[in-house]
């Protein structure tokens, strides 16, 4: 859709998996999801993390490629293996910073988030940024994100000495000191035990 | 007797729950093609009602695509609403009527079924009076379903014995807003929330139950509000609180009215307000005197500052909202703990504005509707009073019988199945309601249906609770059939029919009406579609409190939904109440309580020391009966699991991924312990969603809020053991997931 960027912001995230659920109901991939979801460290934190692919600038996958199997189009989105060409090497498996790609058994073939091309390419907005209620993954205007939200977007990340610049955003987290997250620690038990909040 | 003809084992061999993955036409067949149509409705699940297109071919729902134009979810879904659709033409679903036998059940001609339903009653009313029979009805239920339930069993029946699981749901809520403010419902369109400035959660894992609030919560945030949670788990919202008050299990009224203490003890009171437009301040302040922050903090675990703090931020805001679901409801003092939330909101003046409101968020899918117009037993249409003889009048006229005909208030759930236990009710009819994973005390609730005489179902699948049934009679899915529900904002929408019930299944309003005919009453129900209930529903409730007189589904559909009360076919709709700072009782005036503390029913002590409370998780539905038959759904959690916190874990002996036995005074359930910060230490959690010995429901106690006679599941006493091994429903579950994997 003309204008309009992803940016994600784990720090709305609920945790829910919609967009993993959606994802597979896409078209062009059907029944399998292309979304990255972790819980952080469940044992500690209540955090999780959705993440589509970030659809970089130089993209590292299609350049470990030695099939030459995976496409940078003209606006930006780096597309899944081209299935007659991929041999399923993996390398961009491995390759890739942010661990994006994953080679999928049944087709033998990589396949990671195209911005659901079938969707964006006729004006519709991506599964997953549609359907998630907490609105973590968004598709919408730089004007709207910057009129709306009090995080801001970024789309330069360093690895060691590889910078790599993205399509998609994600939301740097608001001024915030130290956050506990171990229920405990707010826990009244006595007058000196209180761990004091961050506000 | 009503025992399952078959071991429960091998009922659920034939009639699952199985797991469905695949769209009607597989992955790669039918089901990429184009549909025929989309249809605009809504998810068929929670009190969210988010819209949704259904994808139809062929008379099968294949999918769905976002309904992006629609302004309360804006294309957003839950994964339940995502996967929603494969409910329909799953493996499980009933497409005939059963009849029990011998050997389980059996299908059976419709006329079989029905004149055997129909036979079965009178024979017990004749026997044993009009009221050994009651009905059950539930919240999923479209409006014009449940309108007509309640009309059956007042007419059709003559019993005065008919509730619904919504008794399990919003009943606290609805009595404390009911008698403070004269209405059962929230105040404000969800459109208000981001206009707040300081919202508190207490007691409503948001992200998990309703989890398209959440956008609605974030927006407030990015404008600068501050977000209280009070809650004995660090829930998914809880990650961006402000202020996070983990309050120990049934003492929010502590915490409560701890908030108020300080609000008034500090001036932060709008003194105008209270003076000009409530009645009983006196009698509030004087409640809340003795409680101080230093003693709420005793006996809730929250800490003094962080009670001072939480009421100074709401009592300094003009636009405060106070949020709650059943967190702060499932208690035996849970119409206590909302008229508390009420109060705070009444006497700093926070509510008829955008922006400002106490908020009960209803959980389940017609949970507003469906106890508007007569499903509940002391209820009549537009939430009019049974008792009420100018009620009972104008209702009796609409449906042509006299007022001395119509029975007076019957049992309440919960109580309903105490009487079968008794013995006092003999049969029972239910729809839309799995009482056996729902209510609490779960061994209680099978030994009672084990009693029941007569039990008939009308249902879609073979719930755990249908497996005791002598005949079950198969209903239809939501996108059978046409009608209206009320979303959590009391905005009336239109689900729309996508599709035939399969086989010979039938809609339940057909099978309704049908039944009545069999029991002669036949001409009280001429009804032959939806749309004729409704029209006479709009005259039931016509100068009731939810007046849906002026609501048409063409008025629904032009407007995206029509808040009630809708008096006139020229008006708009209310979708925010009180503006006018007038209130719904006859004074004008809302009324404010007297608050007092009491302990649970189910006291902790040294042998049952541990609190037990229990609640949803985001990828499951209630009692499971379709979300547990949704393979990706139950992919993503598909055992229940004991949050417990590192101390406790370690006093115990229990590691992560350790099976534990927990122990209430009613029974024990053995399963997986997830060891987790974020639950308090003293606290543990098991979600409901299951049954038989995975059943959080078997540990539950059967104390009711003495008013709105809601369980309290919320808090019970328990005690945690490291198990010696895995529970005979852990040895046995591969297989049927094993079922699974893409097509």
């Amino acid at each position: 859709m003309f204008g309009m960027e992803f940016y994600v912001d784990p720090s709305r995230c609920i945790g829910c998996q919609a967009c993993l659920k959606a994802c597979e109901e896409c078209d062009t991939h059907r029944g399998i999801s292309m979304i990255n979801f972790d819980f952080v460290d469940r044992k500690e934190s209540i955090a999780t993390a959705a993440y589509v692919c970030w659809h970089c600038e130089n993209p590292t996958c299609a350049q470990v490629c030695p099939a030459d199997a995976i496409k940078k189009y003209e606006d930006g989105i780096v597309g899944s293996s081209l299935k007659p060409r991929c041999i399923g090497c993996s390398n961009c498996v491995l390759a890739c910073p942010f661990g994006i790609p994953k080679l999928v058994p049944e087709y033998e073939q990589m396949m990671k988030c195209d911005m659901c091309y079938d969707r964006t390419s006729v004006g519709k907005r991506p599964m997953c940024a549609t359907v998630c209620p907490s609105q973590a993954l968004t598709y919408v205007t730089p004007e709207t994100i910057a009129a709306t939200r009090r995080e801001k977007p970024v789309n330069t990340f360093w690895f060691g000495n590889q910078k790599i610049m993205t399509k998609v955003y994600m939301m740097a987290p608001a001024d915030a000191g130290a956050i506990a997250i171990d229920v405990a620690d707010y826990t009244w038990e006595g007058e000196h035990e209180v761990v004091p909040q961050a506000f | 007797m009503a025992k399952a003809p078959l071991s429960l084992d091998e009922l659920a061999g034939r009639y699952g729950p199985h797991l469905n993955y695949v769209p009607q036409g597989g992955w790669q067949g039918d089901s990429g093609q184009q549909p025929e149509k989309l249809v605009k409705t809504h998810c068929c699940f929670c009190g969210q009602q988010c819209g949704i297109q259904l994808k139809v071919r062929d008379n099968h729902v294949i999918g769905f695509e976002p309904w992006e134009e629609f302004p309360f979810n804006r294309g957003m879904l839950c994964p339940k609403g995502v996967k929603r659709y494969l409910q329909g033409n799953h493996p499980d679903r009933l497409l005939d009527p059963l009849m029990r036998t011998d050997e389980g059940f059996r299908p059976a001609a419709w006329d079989e079924a029905l004149d055997f339903t129909a036979r079965r009653l009178r024979e017990l009313q004749e026997k044993y009076g009009a009221d050994s029979v009651a009905v059950y009805g539930g919240a999923s239920l479209t409006t014009e379903k449940a309108y007509l339930m309640g009309k059956f069993a007042r007419v059709a029946l003559g019993t005065r014995h008919i509730d619904y699981n919504g008794r399990l749901c919003m009943v606290s809520a609805g009595t404390a807003y009911k008698g403070a403010l004269g209405v059962d419902r929230a105040p404000n369109p969800w459109s208000d929330i981001p206009a707040a400035e300081v919202i508190m959660v207490i007691g409503a894992n948001i992200g998990e139950c309703a989890p398209i609030t959440t956008d609605y919560i974030w927006r407030a945030r990015d404008k600068g509000a501050k977000l209280i949670v009070a809650d004995p788990r660090f829930t998914p919202i809880a990650r961006n609180a402000d202020l996070f008050l983990p309050v120990r299990p049934g003492t929010d009224l502590a915490l409560l009215m701890a908030m108020l203490h300080v609000i008034i003890r500090d001036g932060l009171t709008d003194r105008d307000f209270i003076e000009a437009h409530t009645t009983g301040f006196e009698k509030t302040a004087e409640s809340v005197e003795a409680w101080t922050p230093q003693r709420a903090a005793e006996v809730s675990g929250v800490a003094p500052d962080a009670i001072e703090r939480a009421a100074h931020w709401v009592g300094e805001s003009r636009r405060a909202m106070l949020m709650h679901a059943r967190g702060l409801e499932h208690h035996s003092k849970g119409v206590e703990n909302c008229e508390a939330v009420v109060a705070i909101a009444l006497v700093t003046g926070n509510i008829g504005r955008e922006g400002a409101g106490p908020i009960m968020v209803t959980g389940q899918g017609n949970g507003q509707g469906g106890r508007e117009h007569g499903q509940k037993c002391d209820q009549l249409p537009g939430q009019r009073s049974l008792t009420d003889p100018a009620a009972r009048e104008h209702v009796a006229g609409v449906w042509g019988i006299s007022p001395d005909e119509l029975p007076g208030p019957g049992y309440t759930a919960v109580e309903i199945m105490n009487a079968i236990h008794s013995g006092e009710i003999k049969g029972l009819l239910s729809i839309c309601f799995n009482p056996l994973v729902s209510l609490p005390d779960a061994n209680f609730t099978r030994e009672a249906l084990e009693r029941l005489e007569f039990f008939g179902i009308i249902d879609f699948f073979l719930s755990e609770t249908a497996m005791h049934a002598d005949v079950v009679l198969a209903g239809s899915l939501q996108e059978e059939e046409e009608g209206v529900t009320a979303n959590v904002e009391a905005r009336v929408i239109h689900i729309r029919k996508a599709v035939d019930p399969p086989g010979n299944a039938r809609t339940d309003s057909d099978i309704i009406c049908d039944l009545a005919r069999r029991l002669g009453r036949g001409q009280y129900f001429p009804f032959r579609e939806p749309r004729e209930i409704f029209e006479e529903l709009r005259l039931a409730s016509r100068g009731g409190i939810a007046d849906y007189y002026g609501i048409t589904y063409e008025k629904i559909d032009e407007q995206m939904g029509v808040f009630w009360p809708c008096p006139t076919l020229e008006h708009p709709g209310t979708p925010r109440l009180f503006e006018d700072s007038r209130f719904f009782h006859p004074d004008g005036k809302a009324h404010l309580m007297n608050l007092a503390w009491r302990e649970s029913g189910d006291p902790v002590d040294a042998e049952y020391p541990t609190y037990l409370t229990t609640g949803r998780v985001v990828s499951q539905y209630l009692s499971g009966t379709q979300t547990r038959r949704i393979g990706a759904l139950v992919d993503q959690y598909p055992d229940p699991k004991l949050e417990i916190h590192p101390r406790l874990a370690e006093q115990c002996g229990i590691r992560a991924g350790d099976w534990v036995t927990v122990t209430s005074r009613r029974s024990a359930i053995t399963l997986e312990a997830m060891v987790v910060r974020t639950i308090r230490p003293d606290t543990v959690f098991i979600p409901y969603h299951w049954p038989r010995d995975r059943s959080a429901n078997r540990l539950t106690h059967r104390t009711l809020d003495p008013r709105s006679k809601i369980p309290e599941y919320k808090v019970s006493a328990c005690r945690v053991e490291r198990a010696a091994g895995p529970p005979e429903w852990a040895r046995d579950r591969s297989p049927q997931l094993a079922q699974g994997g893409r097509a």
